[in-house]
């Protein structure tokens, strides 16, 4: 089975006698584009408005992070990892923290991991409602989906500034822990944001989950099949729209996650809308496990006391570490050889391999499916070119 | 599962091909298996469809840079010097690395198991630098070849469209490799310290005319 | 005219003011920047148009997605070297006058990703630069604060004489030269019409000394 479709503008036949039939158009889409989630350009040959072949541009914002980790000590890399997908810093961080600490062995405490997981899905919570802002934007909608997504995710920056001192640059994980423990009333505040949280969803689905012009734009538009996205390497929300059951909190169960009870919403079409739904329903199952968390978080130590901060060297080896970000599959891999600087510092970007499939998505559709298309996949530049 | 399990079913299945287990020190425990590049493409298509688990998801593909590295280490050893047995001092010396290296993470959906870590190896770091692409297997390898391609300079035999990822088109060095040299462009740096300072001060010192030292004085 | 009587002719419900005032006034309320972001700090700007920070309070809210009908530039984010040209680029099609906010800290120096191969140390060295924000990323509040700066720096314009801005001179440029990719590095690293190395004295760096002179 061969899974790759190769489309070259010279197999592109035009029928001979069809004097309606014009040229092909070649258009660059980007790098300065409104609907491009940032600097991605695609190279994109029109018939019409119709998509015949299509190839993305990468490196407008390849700003040298594997690099510049290398002369970095591990600590020093931490930073830079909240600019990676920079929607989402924490979950970053927890990837980068969780491959360092299976590089050197090092234990989490039980109150650090809780505070993981609680930091870690209200970042899926406000990665995921910013998305459906973007997307619904790209859609159209100007204006009033974003304006109430950002209403809601700014609830949950000042939740992250009180934690951390930064709204979107947290820089909360350590190896063996998290840096700061909660100030006091920040549970209380948690409590009400997490508490009004359905009410937005709730009016955000009523308004759109079976709006008209929303279905017929979305439905049977940029299908991946589940074969195609596994092999293509699909990972995360993209992939479970398209059938695929893979959730690293389930698989790998990395932290605590095993405690918690939740479901894996799973999708049967592949398409946009599935991959809308998708985050929808997946802030649900985050809001649920922020509940059971923030019922059950113990008192305890939030690092562990043998880590060390300064000349921390690892034994030379090597680990991948890996978790499910907002984006999908958000991987670490490092080698070590005894330094004090990680020898080879490997990011597994899930925004760069979910667009692997982006020709084939968008082959047949119009110009305007191109947008949303994209947009359904949620990319962050700074991951996809890091 | 177990990687040397998967080892003797490589073997069976694939007539000629030779396979080195590299053990990892590290607490992850996470050991590779060292394919030959003339044989990958079939271990490939075996572990994506043949193989038990079947490793159908190829998540992360990385490009290492191992140098030559040359270590002198003192042996001591008995020797018999004018029929008396005496202990001598040598200096032994070892090289290791001196090529590319490419690392695939492979994971397997159906049996939930992973990472099988895969990994090749260039003949040296100049002229034989060509590999096979393992994207007509696993299609998640596209964009990642390419990158390893644009940045440490591994040519993919067999990729469908091996062009730069990141960096320009006419860009010509492989900036991820461990020699690569930046350009000079520290001009200004207000707070130079350490590694900038020495760069900074390269710079000023390249300049036969150092405009920005000119004018400072 | 006299500061007095205009405040004594505006309490008796009369406005009196200068062609050079209404014309500040006019275009200092009316700043369109351009839809363009570039990394990290396009976020935090889009926070400011939403409700919460309301950028639509000093007439900036109308973002637009061509630069032919922008007035200012955000920079916000990394410059990249692949980026760069067409930063330029997409300055020189804006229509005069034009004004450029260097959002962060990467489009001032690089910030921390200053030692990347791929990174250019700084949007000035190409375009020039009205109003800097530091931040990694700034707070919207910075954002909107360097926006009252700029209609300032308007507001204090004269229309005459051989202080007036740019736009008004018409020997001065309003393209700069976009720079090329070539084998290494882009080609020219800077545009010495617009930007000179800052005088600084590096053998003292690393001392105590300050490194100015």
């Amino acid at each position: 089975m061969s899974v790759l479709t190769e489309v070259s503008i010279d197999t592109i036949s035009q029928p001979a006698n069809d004097h309606l039939h014009g040229d092909l158009l070649e258009i660059s889409m980007g790098p300065h584009h409104p609907s491009t989630h940032g600097v991605f350009r695609m190279n994109i040959v029109l018939d019409g408005e119709r998509v015949v072949k299509l190839k993305p541009v990468f490196g407008y914002l390849h700003r040298n992070h594997e690099k510049i980790a290398e002369h970095e000590t591990y600590l020093g890399s931490m930073p830079y990892t909240d600019r990676l997908d920079y929607i989402c810093s924490i979950t970053n961080n927890w990837a980068y923290a969780l491959a360092v600490e299976k590089l050197a062995g090092i234990p989490v405490p039980e109150r650090a991991e809780y505070l993981r997981v609680i930091t870690g899905e209200l970042t899926r919570l406000q990665n995921h409602a910013g998305l459906i802002g973007f997307l619904l934007q790209d859609m159209g909608a100007s204006g009033t989906p974003l304006m109430y997504a950002f209403r809601e995710r700014e609830k949950i920056l000042d939740l992250f500034e009180a934690l951390t001192g930064a709204r979107m640059m947290c820089n909360y994980m350590r190896f063996g822990g998290c840096r700061r423990d909660l100030p006091s009333g920040w549970m209380e505040h948690a409590q009400k944001v997490v508490d009004g949280f359905p009410r937005f969803l709730d009016e955000f689905e009523r308004l759109l989950r079976t709006n008209e012009i929303l279905m017929a734009r979305t439905q049977g538009v940029g299908i991946v099949t589940r074969e195609q996205a596994i092999n293509a390497g699909i990972s995360g929300p993209m992939a479970r729209a398209s059938g695929v059951n893979y959730d690293l909190r389930k698989v790998d169960k990395y932290g605590i996650y095993d405690r918690f009870s939740f479901r894996v919403p799973l999708g049967e079409h592949g398409d946009v809308y599935d991959r809308y739904m998708m985050r929808l329903l997946e802030m649900r199952e985050s809001l649920d496990i922020l509940k059971q968390a923030m019922r059950d978080l113990p008192s305890g130590p939030i690092m562990d006391p043998n880590t060390k901060i300064r000349n921390f060297r690892p034994k030379a080896g090597e680990a991948y570490g890996r978790i499910e970000s907002p984006k999908g599959e958000l991987g670490f891999y490092l080698i070590s050889d005894g330094g004090p600087n990680p020898y080879r510092y490997r990011v597994r970007p899930p925004s760069l391999i979910n667009l692997t499939l982006l020709e084939q998505m968008c082959l047949g559709h119009n110009v305007s499916d191109v947008v949303i298309i994209l947009g359904s996949v949620d990319i962050v530049l700074g991951e996809v070119d890091r | 599962m177990n990687l040397e399990e998967i080892k003797s079913q490589i073997e069976a299945n694939v007539p000629g091909c030779s396979l080195e287990i590299i053990p990892n020190a590290s607490p992850s425990g996470q050991h590779s298996l060292l394919v030959d590049p003339e044989h990958a493409l079939t271990v490939g298509s075996f572990l994506r469809d043949g193989a038990s688990p079947r490793f159908d998801y190829c998540s992360n593909v990385t490009g290492v840079d191992w140098p030559l590295k040359e270590t002198t280490a003192k042996q001591k050893t008995k020797k018999i010097v004018d029929g008396v047995e005496k202990e001598v001092e040598e200096a032994v010396k070892t090289s290791t690395g001196d090529y590319l290296e490419v690392v695939y993470h492979l994971f397997s959906l159906e049996d939930r198991q992973g990472p099988l870590v895969l990994r090749m190896r260039t003949g040296d770091r100049a002229e034989r630098v060509h590999l096979p692409s393992l994207t007509p297997v696993w299609r998640s390898a596209e964009f990642q070849e390419r990158e390893v391609y644009d940045l440490f300079g591994i040519v993919f035999d067999g990729h469908p469209d091996l062009r730069r990822l990141l960096m320009w088109e006419e860009f010509t060095d492989h900036p991820m490799r461990k020699d690569y040299v930046d350009p000079d462009d520290y001009e200004y740096e207000p707070t130079a310290h350490d590694e900038v300072l020495k760069r900074t001060q390269a710079h000023y010192a390249a300049q036969e005319t150092p405009s920005g030292a000119e004018e400072a004085r | 005219m006299d500061e007095q009587l205009k405040s004594e002719l505006r309490r008796q419900g009369v406005v009196a003011t200068s062609l050079q005032e209404l014309y500040n006034w006019g275009r200092k309320s009316s700043i369109w920047p351009l839809n363009f972001g570039l990394a990290c700090c396009a976020i935090e700007m889009i926070a400011t148009t939403m409700a919460r920070y309301d950028l639509a309070r000093f007439g900036a809210e109308v973002f637009r997605p061509s630069p032919r009908q922008a007035d200012l530039m955000i920079v916000a984010g990394t410059v990249t070297k692949k980026m760069a040209p067409q930063v330029v680029r997409l300055y020189n099609q804006m229509a005069e006058p034009k004004y450029v906010i260097s959002m962060g800290a990467c489009a001032i120096s690089g910030g921390p990703f200053k030692q990347g191969y791929n990174v250019l140390k700084g949007i000035d060295r190409y375009i020039p630069v009205d109003v800097f924000i530091p931040g990694c990323p700034p707070r919207p509040e910075a954002l909107l604060d360097a926006f009252l700066m700029l209609q300032r720096k308007i507001d204090e314009q004269q229309l005459t004489g051989p202080a007036r801005p740019r736009h008004l001179q018409a020997e001065q440029p309003s393209e700069f030269s976009v720079p090329q990719y070539s084998e290494h590095d882009l080609v020219p690293t800077r545009n010495d019409a617009v930007w000179h190395a800052p005088l600084v004295n590096i053998s003292n760096a690393g001392t105590n000394e300050s490194g100015r002179d």
